[in-house]
């Protein structure tokens, strides 16, 4: 008799089905995991969207419910289609096509057989909704948005790509994220945190119950309000101010660095961007290539800052002990730095120039002086650019600013080694005195200008300027409270501010004088070109204008900055002096000056370097 | 009386056990709320019914004389094999198979009770003096006992219980039948799995070569060559025919379950779908198991057949791995303790009769878990005592109780 192999048979195989056993109910590590089980529906409880408040608590950004119509095709009496079409209140060719539309994606999943229904179209439907099988409405929510003004600021939200899905195990397909702006920056504080509930499925997919008695569900975490350091009636002012000009606006608390407004024109109506027709309306915008208006021109523009960056020299002349209060350089209406080079300089006749009188006629020749004397003072001029490129980054030029918004632009500042490939090593102070006047090379962008009109407010030092004031429940990035010191001691300022002062009120801004209010600012002319079809052809100067008012306890710092507008006083000093005095004294005095800037219309500049004839600059 | 001194008093309690394992894990599958535990209605009910019977079974079945059952086990036979031709021809047909008899609110499965009716009828007739199984007349008639109702059940057709009577070749290995039968057999389910899992042309030429290489070291040991020969060209042929019959003669939800089982195709939701979920309940299910009626895939009903051939998903998700490693001890200890009490038995009759009991519980057992587990191809065997299944269980019994009956009259001396 055989009977051991009966018994090695036996002992052979139960081991077999218990190493099988143990290796799927002991070593899978899913089993734990109520969510990988096959027979557990996630739902997912997502919280409302966080809202959007100014600094005076006005209420900008909200959520408004909206309803889509969702179809499971297979529970429809196809039959009926003319009576459903005349329910749902569209034709039967319109209901056949979105029908076999949604039919072909899945006879049995649901999908969205009309979406954002209006309060009316949802109202009418509702109520017929207990003879339309196969029909169910789902309740959703979108952004509202209060002011038509900052779309680029505040960004949008749209469905999640692949993309994110699969970096950020957060998303689920279908779900939406904050893109751009705010929305993007602070996407976890206005979110929150979406709860679940699992229910137990049966094998028709139906749900028959809560799993597990809910053991394993969670509360959704509540999104947080966000309260801006905007203030939207300064910001919407800015907006009618900047009507049929293209640039922006920048204005910040100095004390704070908190950002009163953030004009960008040409904008848009942040409500464009919100609900079926988004993708649409975003293409058009992006379309617009004359006007841009999705381009973010006070945090992207990188333009030159012209005379407006002679602030800077004047101070490291001073820090640096070229000059001094009352140095005095002969001006012969422009300066000959090289031979057969000559920067003309807005007076023709032969001056003596010092600093203060410098600053407010902006004399080209003194700071062309001043800028040599800084370079040559070292044994090379590389060693004397690069100690300039230092003072000239610590008040944040050069670099991106840190702001809590997702776009940006670092602008450029040239330091002795682009010169010395540039200029294959063989340069001197001369070769880039355009660095003097804010030309050549340099490149800033509105906010960093409107920072350094705060940092000279404050004397020397700025805070990173910032959006957001308050975060319910929480704080703000323990940065936007620390002060960034500049390399000037806070002495050199005042003699600086008196120049300044002296601009509006008897230098190249007198236009922008206001009765009660003392503003110190620089107006800023700068030569830009453009590149049609390979050709390099100059465009009218751009308009710019940074300044703080009141002088000696600065409230506000602003920088204007209009593409082609000319000189700085002809359009941006006058804005930002309205902007001043709109945010100071809550009204306007002067009528005739508002009315002016609300006409101004430059559209006919914007299209010069679209014409095919020739065309005058400078007009 | 030494029958009741010698009653196998652990074995019962062990079946004993796995029945009520049965019940617990029917009832959680079938649960609704508001049951009746009594009614014959529901599930639960029909076989806490038929649990009853099998107790009254058991202990009416103890009641004759041993030598009742071996003096007609050729009459209970021939008796057998005519219900099994009349199930043919009148029975009723329950999922594409006609192995079922209906009568009033119950059914009942001749197939089922053809099983220990044969292994009765083996024993009687192996047991006889003149039958030496190394004779060839005598391994044919034994083959032609069991041969004829699997024969007639391959017909109706239930593969399952068909493959349940391979068991009886198995005793009669272990009766002594020469090994070439059990070599020929194991060689052809290894040739017939690779080739399906390789492909003809591919275990063609690997055998061709280890082919050669073993010729090349027959003719240096000058070994007769010619059985090799022959083995090798009877191999060709097979692997020929295996491709043939796989691809010509099986139909193609036979072919897919063997594809799925071999991971040739994974295929979740048509005929994969059973396999997968039922690894997914075992998975679910982890060491401790999600507790009585908590079971998140027996609740959600997403496997079929739990409540019979499925039922041990049900003992995995709800009880864990140890409550499925305790069903799976029990019935290693029974199987075991049944052979160590039949090795000492002296009557050859009562002694074939024991170890066609163990023989069928363990193919049972052993494909039923298998199966359930995705190592083997689905087929519909229940699991011995636990499975719903009236027929089944009261059939079970019998053979049990037969076992039982035989271990309580052995004589450890004459």
């Amino acid at each position: 008799m055989r009977d051991k192999l009966l018994q090695v048979l036996i002992i052979v195989i139960s081991s077999i089905l218990t190493i099988q056993l143990f290796n799927l109910q002991v070593l899978n590590k899913k089993n734990s995991d109520v969510s990988s089980k096959a027979s557990v529906q996630k739902i997912y409880n997502f919280p409302e969207r966080g809202y959007l408040y100014d600094r005076n608590n006005k209420l900008i950004v909200s959520n408004q419910p909206y309803y889509d119509l969702l179809i499971v095709p297979n529970d429809v009496n196809i039959n009926d289609s003319i009576k459903i079409a005349n329910d749902l209140g569209i034709s039967v060719k319109d209901f056949n096509t979105k029908y076999y539309k949604a039919r072909k994606f899945s006879p049995l999943k649901a999908s969205i057989f009309i979406s954002s229904l209006t309060k009316e179209e949802y109202a009418k439907i509702q109520e017929k909704m207990w003879k339309l099988s196969g029909f169910f409405i789902q309740k959703n929510s979108k952004r509202k948005y209060n002011y038509s003004t900052a779309a680029n600021l505040f960004g949008y939200i749209s469905e999640v790509n692949d993309y994110e899905i699969k970096n950020n195990s957060y998303y689920k397909s279908g779900e939406m994220i904050g893109r751009q702006g705010l929305e993007k920056t602070y996407e976890s504080i206005l979110r929150g945190e979406k709860g679940v509930n699992y229910f137990q499925k049966d094998k028709f997919n139906r749900i028959i119950g809560k799993f597990n008695d809910g053991i394993n569900d969670t509360l959704p975490t509540l999104s947080k309000k966000l309260k801006l350091t905007l203030d939207i009636d300064l910001q919407t002012y800015g907006d009618s101010l900047m009507n049929n000009k293209y640039g922006s606006i920048v204005a910040i608390e100095p004390k704070s660095g908190e950002i009163l407004a953030l004009v960008n024109s040409p904008g848009y109506d942040p409500n464009l961007l919100v609900g079926r027709e988004r993708s649409e309306r975003y293409k058009s915008l992006n379309n617009d290539s004359i006007g841009k208006p999705l381009f973010d021109r006070g945090l992207q523009g990188q333009y030159p800052p012209g005379s407006t960056f002679k602030i800077i020299n004047a101070l490291i002349g001073l820090q640096e002990n070229i000059i001094k209060q009352e140095t005095t350089f002969k001006c012969d209406g422009g300066h000959f730095y090289a031979r057969n080079s000559f920067m003309k300089c807005h007076t023709s006749e032969p001056t003596f120039t010092n600093l203060n009188n410098a600053v407010y006629t902006s004399c080209n020749t003194y700071f062309a002086k001043t800028y040599r004397g800084i370079i040559e003072n070292y044994d090379s001029p590389s060693i004397g650019l690069d100690k300039w490129v230092n003072y000239v980054k610590s008040f944040g030029f050069g670099n991106y600013l840190g702001y809590d918004h997702p776009t940006g632009k670092p602008g450029f500042i040239p330091t002795s080694s682009y010169y010395n490939s540039w200029y294959n090593n063989s340069w001197k102070a001369v070769t880039t005195i355009s660095n003097s006047i804010g030309q050549g090379e340099i490149l800033t962008t509105p906010i960093q200008l409107a920072n350094f009109a705060a940092t000279i407010a404050n004397r020397g030092w700025y805070i990173t300027p910032h959006f957001v004031k308050e975060i319910e429940n929480d704080s703000i990035n323990i940065n936007y409270r620390k002060k960034n010191k500049s390399l000037i001691n806070p002495e050199h300022f005042e003699p600086v501010i008196q120049g300044m002062i002296d601009v509006v009120e008897k230098g190249t801004a007198t236009n922008s004088i206001i009765r009660n209010i003392k503003i110190a600012g620089k107006t800023g002319t700068a030569e830009n070109f453009v590149k049609i079809n390979g050709i390099k052809k100059q465009l009218t100067d751009h308009s710019i204008f940074i300044g703080f008012a009141p002088a000696n306890d600065p409230k506000i710092a602003v920088c204007v900055f209009i593409e082609n507008g000319y000189w700085g006083s002809r359009w941006a000093a006058p804005i930002s002096s309205l902007i001043i005095e709109k945010y100071i004294n809550g009204k306007i005095e002067r009528n005739w000056l508002e009315k002016y800037i609300l006409e101004g219309d430059l559209s006919a500049e914007y299209l010069k370097p679209y014409l095919t004839s020739n065309f005058n600059i400078n007009e | 009386m030494s029958s009741i001194r010698n009653f196998d008093l652990v074995s019962c309690l062990l079946v004993l056990t796995l029945m009520l394992i049965g019940l617990v894990n029917i009832y959680s599958v079938t649960y609704f709320e508001n049951m009746d535990f009594f009614s014959t209605g529901n599930f639960f009910g029909k076989q806490l019914f038929f649990f009853f019977i099998c107790i009254l079974t058991f202990f009416i079945s103890l009641t004759p004389d041993i030598k009742f059952y071996f003096k007609y086990a050729s009459i209970i036979y021939l008796l057998m094999i005519i219900i099994l031709i009349a199930v043919l021809i009148f029975g009723n047909e329950v999922n594409g198979s006609k192995s079922w008899f209906s009568m009033g609110g119950f059914s009942f499965q001749p197939s089922e009770f053809m099983k220990p009716v044969t292994a009765l009828a083996l024993a009687k007739y192996l047991s006889n003096i003149h039958s030496d199984i190394k004779r060839r007349s005598i391994q044919f008639y034994s083959f032609l006992i069991i041969s004829i109702p699997l024969i007639l059940i391959i017909m109706q057709p239930d593969p399952g219980t068909a493959l349940i009577f391979l068991s009886f070749y198995l005793v009669l290995h272990v009766v002594g039948l020469p090994s070439f039968y059990l070599n020929i057999f194991v060689a052809s389910i290894s040739i017939f799995i690779i080739t399906i899992l390789f492909g003809r042309n591919n275990i063609l030429l690997i055998g061709s070569i280890i082919f050669v290489l073993m010729l090349i070291i027959r003719l240096y040991k000058s070994l007769p060559k010619r059985r090799l020969i022959y083995m090798g060209l009877i191999s060709v042929i097979f692997i020929f025919s295996v491709d043939f019959i796989f691809n010509n003669i099986f139909e193609q939800r036979h072919r897919d379950r063997f594809n799925v089982v071999l991971g040739l195709d994974e295929d979740l939701k048509g005929i994969g779908y059973n396999t997968n979920q039922s690894q997914l309940a075992f998975k679910a299910g982890g060491i401790l198991g999600e507790g009585f009626l908590k079971g998140s895939q027996t609740k959600g009903d997403f496997i079929p057949e739990q409540h019979s051939d499925y039922i041990f998903t049900t003992i995995g998700e709800e009880w864990g791995f140890v409550g499925s490693l305790l069903t799976i001890i029990i019935f290693t200890f029974l199987l075991l303790r049944i052979i160590e009490r039949t090795s000492t038995q002296r009557n050859l009759f009562y002694k074939i009769y024991s170890y066609c009991v163990i023989s069928i519980i363990f193919f049972h057992f052993a494909i039923n878990i298998s199966m359930v587990l995705g190592i083997f191809p689905s087929v519909g065997i229940p699991l011995p005592f636990i499975s719903y299944g009236g027929s089944s269980m009261l059939a079970f019994t019998i053979l049990f109780t037969g076992y039982i009956k035989i271990d309580a009259n052995k004589k450890e001396k004459w």
